[in-house]
């Protein structure tokens, strides 16, 4: 009995083998320049930082990890990222609402230009965001008599992530809100809703899946975003110092460990929100 | 385009409203609408007004005369070159990628779609210490490399790898969709009614996905063309060596360059604006709303 079990399994592994041979061996060259492009642009250069972080050893990694100016970054970058992809997430609705159900002058135009952010390079942005909200710009100026400061502080940091932030929520939001149906609203309106009733009753449940989404998406790319945020923060550790900053003044340092580190800890982040935000997709699709 | 944008923010949107749709009073939309367009005007509109403005208020004289300046030619030969380079290799990765995966199902097909997308997830300064990491003197490669006299960090090589990683998904994430779609009925019967598959690849393939094609390399090129983050961290940002468009905006910025920043800033602001239009256009090719997040 375990003499041929055995030996069924072990023909079975064969077989297997053979057939993981055959299939790389018969590979189609689409298949071909998909897996080695992936391998040569994405696997080794990701091997090559988990080994980097592999040959510290988890005593000092949690050390350059937990270290005080590491953890004010992480306040800086997490904290900031969240509340500006929150603000966006409100302004987003809000956007695709009025695009979506209105109708006014310039839409079409002001419909396409929502994706500005992810065609504008960051580093316009930056640019474009530190002289407009300094002291003496055009909006800024309205905020220095009231001793707030925006640019150089950890609030321009939040305008700058919210900037590049805005049209995740937008986009996510803006196709969902097209497929809804107004009779529904109607229906709850004829049957004695309120307004702020139909909002929250009717309205914002089969939404709520896709403004997650969209939030999630914007608070990723807030997190990791550097060429915006590099320009309009005076990068002061403890005060407006975000992560990938650190990382590239790590670098310059020559401090490879430092860098890896803080670079292992963004990684493990945005693949957690990643698997977050496939989550809440596929718990979203319940309501299809 | 400023004046239209101009007039648009000064504009009373109220009047304008046709259908109240939340609730009967007829204010609530034009209130929202204009909360929006506030919204909108401060966060983007004057920003973006702001870069035309910088760059050209004293007229074109001082655009002039930075585009006459070597760095600023040698960074715009730098940025066209890095395109050059990385579009057409993601093109083709795309496309590879297309076609391997959009006609099949087999379990593990989700996860490589995820895999493809991972660049996006991951932050550029992180890609550019990836890439640092590998080829740097202290990385895998580096002992090797130096042996042999190649320079790949702070030279061309590291910044057409970090402009190629950052842009890679973009073709296959919108060819794939627009295969999915077409099926493979119209490629059988070519190839039933005689066509080899190079034929049938470029007479019945090619044209059904081209205005996918063509939208995902556009989004693809303005990436590469303006991309900072993991190029600044593999470049060494060397004026007139390894700087790219985007590394001369910030390096002129913090040097006090105000004038020259904003007139490298504006061509590539001026990039965004044809990639937007280009995108609109492609979008109403392809009929349906294809919006979607990237």
């Amino acid at each position: 009995m375990t003499v041929s079990s055995q030996r069924i399994s072990r023909s079975v592994g064969d077989s297997t083998w053979k057939v993981f041979w055959h299939s790389i061996i018969h590979m189609p060259w689409t298949w071909r320049i998909m897996l080695g492009y992936l391998a040569f642009m994405l696997f080794l250069p990701t091997a090559a930082m988990l080994a980097g972080s592999a040959t510290l050893g988890p005593a000092e990694f949690w050390r350059i990890a937990t270290s005080p100016i590491a953890l004010s970054t992480y306040d800086v970058t997490f904290t900031t990222s969240l509340i500006a992809a929150l603000i966006d997430g409100v302004f987003g609705i809000l956007i695709a609402w009025v695009l979506v159900r209105y109708n006014f002058p310039l839409k079409r135009f002001i419909d396409a230009s929502i994706d500005l952010p992810f065609a504008l390079p960051t580093a316009v942005a930056g640019l474009t965001l530190a002289t407009v909200y300094s002291e003496n710009g055009w909006i800024g100026s309205l905020f220095a008599p009231f001793g707030i400061k925006i640019a150089f502080t950890r609030l321009g940091v939040g305008v700058a992530m919210m900037f590049i932030s805005l049209p995740f929520v937008v986009r996510t939001v803006q196709p969902v809100l097209m497929q809804m149906e107004k009779e529904i609203e109607e229906a709850a309106w004829s049957l004695g809703a309120s307004s702020w009733q139909t909002f929250w009753r009717v309205l914002l449940p089969p939404l709520f899946p896709a403004i997650l989404t969209g939030v999630a998406l914007g608070f990723s790319r807030a997190v990791g975003e550097y060429g915006s945020t590099v320009i309009i923060s005076s990068n002061t550790p403890f005060k407006d110092l975000i992560a990938p900053v650190l990382i590239f003044q790590r670098l310059e340092q020559y401090d490879y460990a430092g860098a890896t580190v803080i670079g292992m800890v963004l990684l493990i982040l945005s693949l957690l929100m990643l698997l977050v935000i496939n989550f809440i997709q596929a718990w979203g699709k319940q309501y299809d | 385009m400023t004046n239209a944008t101009n007039r648009l923010s000064s504009a009373t949107p109220g009047s304008a409203v046709q259908k109240p749709s939340l609730g009967q009073k007829s204010w609530i939309p034009a209130i929202l609408i204009g909360i929006a367009l506030t919204f909108l005007g401060l966060a983007l509109y004057i920003p973006a007004i702001n870069v035309f403005y910088q760059a050209f208020h004293k007229g074109f004289g001082p655009f002039l005369h930075n585009l006459s300046e070597p760095n600023f030619q040698h960074a715009i030969r730098t940025t066209l070159l890095l395109a050059a380079i990385a579009v057409p290799l993601n093109t083709l990765f795309g496309l590879a990628t297309a076609f391997a995966l959009a006609h099949k199902r087999f379990p593990g097909r989700t996860l490589l779609l995820s895999i493809v997308d991972l660049p996006f997830a991951i932050s550029p300064v992180v890609a550019g210490l990836m890439i640092v990491l590998l080829y740097g003197r202290n990385g895998w490669f580096g002992g090797w490399l130096q042996e042999h006299g190649i320079q790949i960090v702070f030279a061309l090589p590291a910044m057409v790898l970090a402009t190629a990683f950052v842009s890679m998904p973009f073709v296959a994430r919108e060819v794939i969709p627009v295969l999915e779609e077409e099926g493979i009925d119209q490629e059988e019967a070519a190839h039933t009614l005689g066509a080899n598959s190079w034929q049938t690849f470029w007479r019945v393939t090619v044209p059904n996905i081209r205005w996918g094609l063509l939208y995902g390399i556009l989004l693809t090129n303005a990436r590469a063309m303006g991309e900072f983050g993991a190029v600044s961290v593999v470049s060494g940002n060397i004026a007139g060596k390894t700087q790219s468009l985007p590394l001369f905006v910030e390096e002129a910025y913090k040097s006090y360059e105000t004038e020259a920043a904003y007139s490298a800033a504006v061509l590539l602001a001026l990039l965004a604006v044809v990639t937007l239009v280009m995108k609109e256009i492609l979008e109403r090719r392809t009929g349906a709303s294809r919006r979607k997040v990237h």
